[in-house]
Parts: C-alpha cells; structure tokens; sequence
C-alpha cells in the first residue's frame, strides 16, 4: 500500500486554510485529470441569514428594490423556520470570477463536496456552455446590477416610488416573454444600406434587360397590404419578445420608463440559459465533483469516514423516487443529468453492441472526458436528451409516456414504455419536456393599428390545446396595456388558425399619469 | 482564489423588500392580524408570529398554459405495457402537472416579527388629547454625556484622563523623574574631584530638562464634554379603578382586566415607562397591587366617589401632571349609592377630567346578555349626563370577550383621518 498522501482535513471541522486546501486540491484534479477550464473562483462564506437574503434576490449578491422580493423572502423565511425547507448548501453565481456562496454550517466534506460541485462543476459549465457564452456576459453582469440597483433606487427619488413601482410590476409579468430566443440579426446602418443598395442597382445595370419588362408578373398587391406589410417591417414585426417591443415602440413610456423595461429584459435574458440547461448544468456538477471526491479518497486526502458522509449526501442529491412514490414530483436533475453522464461515460469506455447502434459516433472511443467536455459545451436540455439518453438507461430508470387527452374518456394511454418500440418516441417525448418551445406558451405581437385606435394585437398559438389561464391572462394582458397605453388584444388560434378565444383590455392609464 | 468571509456583513440585506411588501400587502396583513389576535389571549398578543394572507393582492401574474392534451414521461413503471389504459384520478388534472404559483397556493403565510404585529395591531389607533401631550413633549431638556473635549469649564476636568495624557507626554519627551537627579545628587556627594564637573554638568542638565517640561501642560487637559438634547415626557401613568363589590362577578373582571391589558399594550407603544396604578373600591378605596386588584376578596357596598377621591390623592403626590400623561379607564357593573353621583360628578369634573389625557368608562355586563339590552345603571346615566354637559368622557358597555377589542379600537380609533378618507 502506498503511503497515504496527507489529509485535507480531519472530522469536520473547517477553517480558511483548509478551504483553500480542498481548492487547490480539486483544481489540481480538475485542470490535470478532467481537463476543466474554469472561471477564477471566489469562495464566500455565508450564515443562514444571508442564504435566506441571497434565496430572496434570486441568488445575486445585488439586486434592486422591490416588494416582490421581499414576498419571497417572507415566504422562505417562514418555511424554514418552521423546518419545511431546508437551506441549499450552496449558490454559485455565473460571473467572472465565479462566486460560489458556500454555508458556515457546512461540515468539511460538505465544504469539500460543495467546492467540487459549483466552484468546479458549474464553472466549468457556465465558462463553455454555449448558451451561458451565447446570452450572458459573465463579466459585466455585477457591474450591470449595480448599475440596475442604483438607477431604480434613482428613479424612485425621481419620480415616485408608486410609478416606479407599477412600471416593475407590469415588467415583472413579461419578463417570461422578454427574452430574445434567437441572437437577432444586426441592424444594418445608414451607411451599409446605402453601399448595398448601390451594389444592388450596380447590378441591375450589368445585368440590364430590357426583356425583363415583357415577363407578366404575379397580381399587384393592393395599397393596404403593401401599407400593413411595410408598417410591421418598421416596427419589426412579428416580435416574440414582449418587453423588448415595448421598450422601442410602446408610444407614451417615459424615457427612465423604457430603461427599466430594458434592465428587467436584460435580467430575464441573463437568467435564460439557466432555465434550459438545468438538467445539464446540474448533471455537469454532479459528475464533476462525485469524480473529483472520488479520486480525493483514492489518493488518501480524504478519510474513508468522510468519503461515506459524502457518499450519503451524494445519495440523497440523486435520488429519484418513481412516480407513484409520495416524494415524486418530475424528474430530479441531479438524478437524470448524473444518470446520464454516467451512462456517456460507460459508453465511451465499454460499450455493448445497442450502444454501438446506437451512438456509433462516441462509443468506444475511449476518452470519456473529451466525450463529457464537447457535450457540456455544445448541447441544452433538449437536444442533450433527444441525442444522448440510451435505451440502456430507459430501462435502468424504468421509463414510461403517458397520453393524457380529455378527449378520450377512457383514460389516460400509456403510449411507450422502456422496449424497443418505445424507446425512440420516449426519448423524443422527454426531450420536449425540456424544450423551452413547448414550455413557454408563444405568445407574439402581431400588429399594431397605427392608423385608427392604437390597439395592440397579440397573438397565443396555441399548442395541443393547452390555452391561457383565464385569471392571469387578464392580469398579465391588463400590465400590458398599461405600459402599451392603448387598448391591447390578445387572441388565441390553433393550429388550424381558428381563433378560440379574444380577450381585449383597456389601459388602467397610471403610465400616462406617472 | 479568494476566499471571503461574509459572515460578518449587515445582515437582513431583504428588510427593505420585507417592509416593501408589508406597505403593501397593509390592508391584508391587518385584517389577518386582527384575526390571528382574536384567538390569542391578550397577553400573547405583543409575541407576533405567523400569519398567512390571501394571495389575490399580492400575486405576481405570468402567462400560464393549462388543459389540452398532455404528455408526459415518468419513471418507475411496474407493470404497465403500451396501450393500457388508466382510470383518470380526481378531476382529470394528472399527478405530474407543475406545482405553479398560481392556485396551489391558496393563503400565503409568513411570519411577523413582534414589532410588526404590534404596530399592525393597534395602526388606526391615536392618543386622544394630542394637542395636550404635544406642549408636554417640548419642555424637559436633558443632558447626556459625549466624550471629551479640549475646552470646557473647570468644574469638568476628567481627571484622569488629564494625568493620563499628561503621564504619555511625559513618557515621550523623557522627563527626567525626581528619584533620577536624588540619585545622581548622591553620587555627586561621595565622589572623586575628576567626575565632580561632569556629574554637575549632567545634573544641572536634567534639572532644566525637569524644569522644561512641566507635569502638566495645557495641552493635557481634557474636560467632559456634556450635550443637552430635549426630553420629551416620555412617561405616562395609567389609572386602573375597578368596582369590586359583591355585584362584580369573574367574568366582569376578566373583561376589565382584558381592557386594561389592551391599554397597556398601548400606551407602552407610545410612552417609554408607563406606570400603572391599581385602585379597587368599595365604599372605600384602597391602593392595591395586581393580584389583590384582580383576585383579592373584598365585600362592602359601593361609593365611586371614594376611587375618584383617591386617584386624585395619588396624582397630587405622585404624578405632577406637567411631567406625567395621565390615563384613568375605569370600569364597573354600574351600581353605585344613589346619594353618590353629585360628589363623584364634582370631583370627575373638577378634579380628574382636567388633569387626564383621558377618562374612559367601560360598564361591563354579565355573559348572556346583549350589549343592547342593558339597561342604563345609575352610573351610566350620571356619565350621560355630565359628557352631554361637555365632559370629555370616553364610555362603553361590553358584556362579552369578543366586544373588547372592537369598543377599543373604537375608542381609539384615528377620527380625523378616517373621516378625510371616507368620500
């Protein structure tokens, strides 16, 4: 037996130096033996309070006033005191460097295992995934909430904490529908324009012919039709993101108005990836640090009675009740991301003969990390699951779809379960749980009538039948107009472009007033 | 890596979005105050605790899907194969939908610190008789202690603050100290003609040193350094006068006594010390302590006289009304000697009345009966008479628990302001 290298820490208690020795210890795995290329770390320690604050401004250090915050803070408060809930072990914010918040109450493995899990784990997926490098500026976003902070506290001195607060609340509602879901395209300038227009008729007279002229064309389209088309073009229509719209064309906003619009897009834009790589980004931090805690324990620097604390909280983390167990509610993204990385893992290892069938690009080639890094990198949710869940796993976790249609009275039909009939309808059903697409409902502006009342027109497509709650429609429609200051109308058409339902909501009229 | 400690930050970083929601959740968070309180004994009442709202004002409103066709993928299948069909459970809504935010959650609860509860509590409340109260605020002026200075009048010398800046200037600038020159004076006695010149020069020396550097310079000294800052009157007296003759039953008492817990709570909201003063009367009155007012046997018949006699005794020894803000509520079944009301109204009207911030008369009834149908006693009607002459006088009749606090807030609530904000 070799001789044991020395240990990080004994039993569990901690101190400053032994964090910075469980860091340095895990980064020497992390860069050496998984390759992780990751943010610098900052290490905060916090008490419970503080967690309590930080859970109540969605995890940042820093974040502007507003009584919605404090709603939550009072409802976390109150359910962990009375033992309800318990306090995350940690928060790691996507900035550089990345700030993990890590709990005083924590044991040393606790420490140990937090520290793999978000200073390295998380890290290393905020640094690379493409959709956190993509939408988030991983360097600007403290600078901005700063900025966010003091220009609210501002405008409330300004102009009234009443009008600043009915602008929040109206943005608030949106901010699900103010994201941009596609990097748009770039605007181009005067400048550009004039060079290709000029391209453009350089063109046609190289290409001059005059028999061009005697070709028939198609009907000419009316006046109003080339009117509406060429007014939707100016005001970028259809437009998805809500708030986004509003900011630019909304007719009465004040100009601090359209700048608070702008930082609760810009907030709801930062947080976007997070809600479509949970599965992932969980998966990632999970894997990382069960592999670094692992090789800690191989290597002698963490006691075998440390190693079965963390091996039980490990445990806990991915444990997936099944469906019809009290505990279960959807799947757990610890459990499916870890479950999953795992499987990668064993298929680049030691791959049978469905998994060459099935995943003959990575199986068998034998560097499960390069595997593991170019996943991290280039997939979300959806894609990670409809490309890398194996039928082997399917059938581990014992998977099922149900088909519920009100339609049939029946019942409800299982419709797949783990065989191999099931296995690809299955893996394309749980994709699509997770594909921000079918989640959010696609609500769009679809026009403005500039020339008579000024009304709004949205438009729901509705999928599979799913429609608008009722209640909140109307309160989310009646924030709308009070920002848009104009009637607004919202209607909903299926598939077949039939309208099932048109709710129309006037102003309440505080913008104007504010 | 850094590491940082923020353990050590200012904590409750959120109470500015907690007072931020409370402003306006207001009005829901008092009615669900007033209902949690009416369960709790009076006592309780100042301990805060959970509440739980209705969510309707408070929500946060977002586009939600609901109904249509669902699917869903789950784990842990036992022994279903494709194309079974399961019975619908409940109302057609699936065990997998979302727990939202929406209707889930049909009360929102959280938990009041007591400082909250209390000022919820009794928010629409005022003292009556500002006007009275103010003129008292303005007059005390106290001084407090702040620090030192370098100016000041002799009778503030600190002392020993002085000696010790004198002693570290001393220490500094190395003044020679007295044993040092005895010393070297005695070698000077005893020593050979050579070092006699040298030891002389050395001592004349320190001596000028000594003489340079005195044991007390100006600049050591340090006075106390006093700040006046005005005092408001700060104090306030509450005058418990209770009827305790064999007409009064437990329950007559346990209402009183909850009226005065309630006016307790109160005033010790607005004033920093409140005294309170336990008077119990039969014919006679007697100053008496918690216990003996509530529990202690007493039999006799009743003269309310004798309990305005006596309170206006302890006033003119104890509570000089320039310096006290004096509340008298008394309660009673309302029986008293017929020959009593015109000395009782005499001295309620010269003596008490014009000294108190308020005067309130609470008659209280047996369980059974309705408010209503008491008829008017021989108090009540004295009463009548002397607050239709003009006599600020405050007067209720309960005759059960419940009433207690509506009759309070009754009496207290803010009238100017409620009547600006009805339309």
């Amino acid at each position: 037996m070799t001789a044991a290298a020395e240990r990080l820490f004994e039993g569990a208690d901690w101190d400053f130096p032994t964090l910075q020795r469980i860091h340095d210890a895990c980064e020497e795995i992390a860069r050496s033996e998984l390759g992780l290329d990751v943010y610098p770390n900052q290490i905060e320690v916090i008490t419970a309070e503080q967690m309590l604050d930080a859970y109540s401004s969605v995890g940042m250090p820093l974040f502007y006033k507003h009584w919605s915050f404090g709603k939550h803070f009072a409802f976390q408060e109150a359910s962990y005191r009375k033992g309800f809930s318990g306090l995350a072990y940690e928060i790691v914010i996507n900035s550089s460097p990345c700030i993990s918040y890590l709990m005083e109450e924590n044991t040393a493995t606790m420490q140990a295992l937090v520290i793999a899990h978000a200073a390295f784990g998380h890290n290393h997926f905020f640094k690379n995934n493409y959709l956190f490098r993509q939408w988030t500026d991983a360097d600007g976003i403290l600078d901005y909430l700063d900025f966010a902070k003091g220009y609210v506290a501002q405008c409330e001195e300004r102009h009234g904490r009443l009008a600043v607060e009915q602008t929040l609340d109206a943005a608030h509602a949106l901010m699900s529908h103010g994201i941009d879901r596609y990097p748009g395209k770039k605007k181009l300038d005067l400048r550009a324009e004039e060079k290709r227009a000029g391209e453009r008729r350089q063109h046609a007279e190289a290409a001059f012919n005059d028999l061009w002229r005697t070709v028939p064309t198609g009907p000419v389209k009316s006046e109003a039709l080339l009117n509406s088309e060429r007014r939707r073009q100016m005001l970028g229509l259809p437009q998805e993101n809500l708030l986004y719209f509003l900011e630019k064309a909304a007719p009465r906003l004040k100009p601090w108005q359209r700048e608070l619009l702008r930082i609760v897009r810009h907030i709801a834009q930062y947080f976007y990836p997070q809600s479509q790589t949970k599965v992932m980004n969980e998966g990632t931090a999970t894997y990382v640090h069960y592999r670094i805690m692992t090789r800690l324990h191989e290597q002698g620097r963490i006691s075998d009675g440390n190693f079965l604390e963390f091996l039980q909280s490990h445990t806990n983390v991915v444990f997936q009740p099944d469906f019809d167990d009290r505990r279960f509610s959807g799947f757990n993204p610890y459990a499916l991301g870890f479950a999953m990385m795992q499987d990668i893992e064993r298929i680049v290892r030691a791959p049978d003969d469905e998994d060459r069938e099935w995943f003959p690009e990575i199986a068998g080639t034998g560097d499960p990390m390069a595997v593991l890094r170019n996943v991290w990198a280039n997939y979300r949710d959806e894609s990670f699951i409809s490309q890398f869940l194996s039928p082997r796993l399917m059938r581990q976790m014992r998977m099922f779809h149900l088909h519920d249609d009100p339609e049939i009275t029946a019942g409800i039909r299982v419709d797949a379960i783990h065989d191999a009939r099931g296995y690809r309808r299955i893996r394309r059903e749980l994709a699509r749980q997770y594909d921000v697409g079918y989640i959010d409902p696609n609500i769009e502006v679809v026009d403005v009538d500039l020339a008579g009342d000024r009304r709004l027109m949205l438009r729901h497509a509705v999928i599979k039948g799913a429609r608008l709650n009722e209640t909140d429609a109307r309160r989310v429609l009646q924030h709308l107009a009070d920002l848009w200051s104009y009637d607004v109308s919202l209607v909903e058409v299926d598939a077949a472009n039939n309208a099932l339902k048109e709710y129309i909501v006037n102003p309440r009229g505080f913008a104007a007033a504010a | 890596m850094h590491i940082v400690d923020r353990r050590l930050n200012p904590g409750s970083k959120s109470l500015e979005n907690r007072q931020r929601f409370l402003r306006r959740a207001k009005a829901l968070v008092k009615s669900a105050v007033k209902k949690s309180s009416e369960g709790r004994d009076i006592k309780d009442v100042l301990e805060g605790g959970e509440v739980s709202i209705p969510l309707d004002g408070m929500d946060e409103p977002r586009f939600r899907r609901e109904g249509g066709t669902r699917d869903m993928v789950l784990p842990g299948n036992k022994k279903f194969i494709e194309g079974d069909m399961l019975p619908r459970s409940g109302e057609g809504r699936g065990r997998a939908s979302d727990p939202g935010e929406g209707d889930s959650e049909d009360a929102f609860r959280f938990v009041l610190s007591r400082d909250e509860f209390v000022d919820l509590f009794l928010d629409d409340l005022e003292l009556p008789d500002l006007a009275k109260r103010k003129l008292a605020e303005a007059e005390g002026e106290g001084i407090h202690r702040a620090g030192y200075a370098t100016s000041g009048s002799p009778a503030n010398i600190s002392v020993s603050r002085t000696t010790r800046l004198a002693l570290a200037r001393r220490v500094a600038l190395r003044r020679p100290r007295p044993e040092q020159i005895a010393e070297l004076e005695a070698q000077l006695a005893d020593c050979g003609e050579e070092r006699r010149p040298a030891l002389l020069a050395e001592i004349e020396a320190l001596k000028a040193k000594f003489r340079r550097i005195p044991f007390i310079d100006p600049i050591d000294i340090r006075y106390r350094r006093f700040e006046t800052l005005p005092k408001p009157v700060a104090q306030a007296v509450m005058f418990c006068l209770m009827d305790v003759s064999g007409s009064m039953t437990e329950h007559m008492k346990d209402l009183a006594k909850r009226f005065y817990m309630l006016l307790y709570v109160f005033l010790k909201r607005r004033y920093r010390h409140v005294e309170i003063v336990f008077i119990r009367h039969t014919d006679r009155a007697e100053e008496v302590d918690e216990e003996t007012f509530f529990h202690g046997p007493a039999s006799g018949g009743t003269l309310v006289s004798s309990a305005l006699q006596a309170m206006h005794d302890i006033v003119r020894s104890r509570f000089r009304p320039a310096d006290w803000n004096i509340y008298a509520a008394q309660a009673s079944d309302g029986d008293n000697s017929s020959s009593d009301g015109e000395v009782a109204g005499r001295l309620l009207t010269e003596m008490i009345l014009p000294v108190s911030q308020f005067f309130a008369y609470l008659e209280v009834g047996e369980s059974g009966g309705s408010t209503f149908d008491m008829s008017d006693s021989s108090l009540w009607s004295l009463y009548e008479r002397l607050r239709a002459s003009g006599a600020p006088l405050s007067m209720r009749k309960v005759s059960d628990r419940s009433e207690i606090f509506p009759v309070f807030h009754d009496l207290f609530h803010r009238r100017g302001k409620q009547e600006k904000i009805a339309p």
